[in-house]
């Protein structure tokens, strides 16, 4: 079975300061910890444990800069066997409409059973890239899949709906498949892995070696441009309870009693 | 006469409540670029949906085939790419849900549609229409236009309007021949699956203790377990905490989980992305304890501590444990 994964290099969210630059339209981005998009980390580890259960390859693909190494040469350390970094600056400002373009002229040409992607990224959020890189491929898709069983000539998945529902689809091969969070447990990688996956190669492929035009991708080639970035306005905000520790429990447990909580 | 199309969205025998939020948004659109507004229904034997829609807009579109029963993205597109290109809406709307994210990207790639996803709102400014979209986990917004077309597509986010009741308007039911020629074969729904109940129903509880990814490693769920248990409430989290597998998947609030409205809920490390707000936003109460004075979640909290999980919270609990021992 071989498998292509695509991933996404994201600045960390959780505990992150954010500032939005003189520019308006970007946040700063020097100071952020950049790692693998949380849904990638799991599509990756589903690609690798198919790979060891029926053997074949999985392939790693991510459009981004140089940075995007870090995070490329993580899924080598965890059992990607190829990585291919799509760069150029004529794809800056892309959208997932000119990701999934850019994507698909890497791709298109490679041997495949499956892609699979994160059901979405924890930066822009689009939750569109997997699902149009299916339709220029021309070839079916299932998002946020919470397992997959694999059959001759198609794989069952189950999809996450709402409230806690799923349902089973079956899908047939080759397909792209966009991994929600929680299907597995991404492993840990090993320093002997990171040490070993420093000697592997990143192929690196820009505009002309994809055959793309530059109105193709970038801002010309997307559907949406970001016009500002802001901080949302505050419309409703929590009071804030200060002071020290038994303080604050005392304001709390107060707070409780007098709605008859405690 | 320009046209909005809102997509009806259904599931087991019931309209979703998206639905009812697109026509809100969308009705509101209507009026400033004087165009009509449109349900489009996909699905077989829905005529008492078609009824209960037609009180909220002029015209249903109803397509009834035994292959849209169910949500199927191929079925969908197909009607879709056929009546889009036949009736040229400047917009059409799609809920931000499991179901639109499987069908809109494709839809709008094969159409060549320009496409907005995850909207918590539209507008147009002349011929243009710009979107607002929540961006780095909920923690900056971003205003962002899309690429001038004669139709665009937009998914709305679940819950971004409040529903406005209307005088019931008694639309028009027209029904449309389905378009789909051939068989689906790419994709082919099975059934639905419910994984099995839990001993604890979050949704039942009056105090619920919340728990997120700030607890950081399985073994410091004691500290706030011990709180839930001073309070009489039941543990609860987000969703990382059953992506860790650390509480089973019906402990989980939110879109994918569950809706809970109790007395009391206390977010603890829980940094408060929209699609958790949206299950628990309801409770009468909310107290959120994080680290970040910046998280999301006091925005939604109607008190907010800022402090280090592990220092406040024992503190806490035994400030409770003293209160109920001295009563």
């Amino acid at each position: 079975m071989d498998l292509i994964v695509c991933v996404k290099h994201v600045p960390e969210m959780a505990e992150a300061e954010i500032v939005v630059d003189e520019s308006g339209k970007r946040i700063r981005m020097e100071d952020l910890v950049f790692a693998i998009n949380e849904w990638d980390d799991y599509a990756l580890e589903e690609a690798v444990l198919l790979k060891e259960r029926l053997g074949g390859s999985v392939t790693v693909v991510t459009v981004g800069s140089e940075d995007a190494d870090d995070t490329l040469r993580k899924c080598l350390a965890r059992g990607a066997d190829r990585a291919i970094r799509l760069t150029d600056k004529a794809f800056e400002g892309s959208d997932a409409y000119a990701i999934a373009k850019i994507l698909h002229k890497a791709i298109k040409d490679l041997p495949f059973d499956m892609i699979l992607t994160g059901a979405q990224a924890g930066d822009d959020g689009y939750a569109q890239v997997g699902v149009v890189l299916a339709e220029l491929l021309g070839i079916p898709h299932a998002t946020m899949v919470k397992k997959i069983e694999f059959k001759e000539g198609f794989a069952k998945v189950n999809r996450e709906l709402e409230g806690g529902l799923e349902e089973v689809v079956e899908v047939k091969l080759p397909a792209v498949l966009a991994i929600q969070t929680g299907i597995n447990e991404p492993r840990y990688v090993s320093i002997l892995g990171i040490r070993k996956a420093r000697e592997k190669e990143i192929k690196v492929l820009g505009l002309r070696d994809l055959g793309l035009k530059e109105e193709e991708v970038g801002e010309s080639g997307s559907w949406i441009t970001v016009e500002k970035m802001f901080i949302p306005p505050i419309e409703k905000e929590a009071e804030i309870l200060t002071g020290g520790l038994d303080e604050i429990a005392a304001k709390v447990v107060e707070t409780l009693r007098a709605r008859g909580l405690v | 006469m320009k046209e909005i199309l809102v997509l009806a969205e259904h599931r087991r025998g019931e309209l979703r409540d998206v639905t009812f939020e697109m026509l809100t948004k969308g009705r509101e659109l209507s009026q400033k670029i004087n165009a009509d507004l449109t349900v489009v229904l996909l699905g077989h034997n829905v005529k008492e949906f078609a009824k209960r829609l037609a009180d909220h807009t002029k015209r249903v579109l109803i397509v009834d085939d035994p292959r849209l029963k169910n949500f199927n993205s191929e079925a969908y597109q197909r009607v879709l790419s056929h009546l889009i290109p036949e009736r040229k809406p400047s917009l059409t709307l799609i809920g931000h849900t499991t179901f639109g994210v499987d069908l809109a990207p494709r839809l709008a790639a094969e159409l060549n549609v320009p496409l907005a996803t995850d909207c918590i709102d539209l507008d147009f400014e002349g011929e243009k229409l710009v979107v607002f979209r929540q961006v780095y986990g909920g923690k900056v917004n971003v205003k962002a236009s899309l690429r001038k077309s004669d139709s665009y597509i937009v998914t709305l986010r679940p819950a971004a309007f409040e529903v406005q009741e209307v005088k019931p308007l008694g639309g028009e039911i027209v029904e449309i021949p389905s378009p789909l020629t051939e068989d689906i074969t790419y994709k082919k729904f099975i059934e639905f699956f419910e994984p099995p109940a839990g001993e604890v129903d979050i949704a039942a509880a009056g105090i619920i203790i919340a728990v997120g990814r700030g607890i950081k490693d399985l073994d410091n769920m004691p500290v706030v377990k011990k709180l839930a248990e001073a309070l009489g409430g039941v543990l609860a989290c987000s969703r990382p905490i059953v992506d860790k597998g650390w509480l089973p998947s019906d402990r989980q609030v939110g879109t994918s989980g569950k809706t809970v409205k109790p007395k009391l809920y206390i977010a603890v490390g829980i940094s408060g992305a929209s699609q958790h707000v949206s299950g628990m936003k309801n409770a009468d109460l909310i107290i959120a304890i994080n680290k970040d004075p910046k998280a999301p979640i006091f925005r939604t909290a109607d008190y907010g501590v800022v402090e280090d999980l592990f220092k406040i919270v024992p503190t806490l609990t035994n400030r409770i444990l003293e209160e109920k021992t001295s009563k």
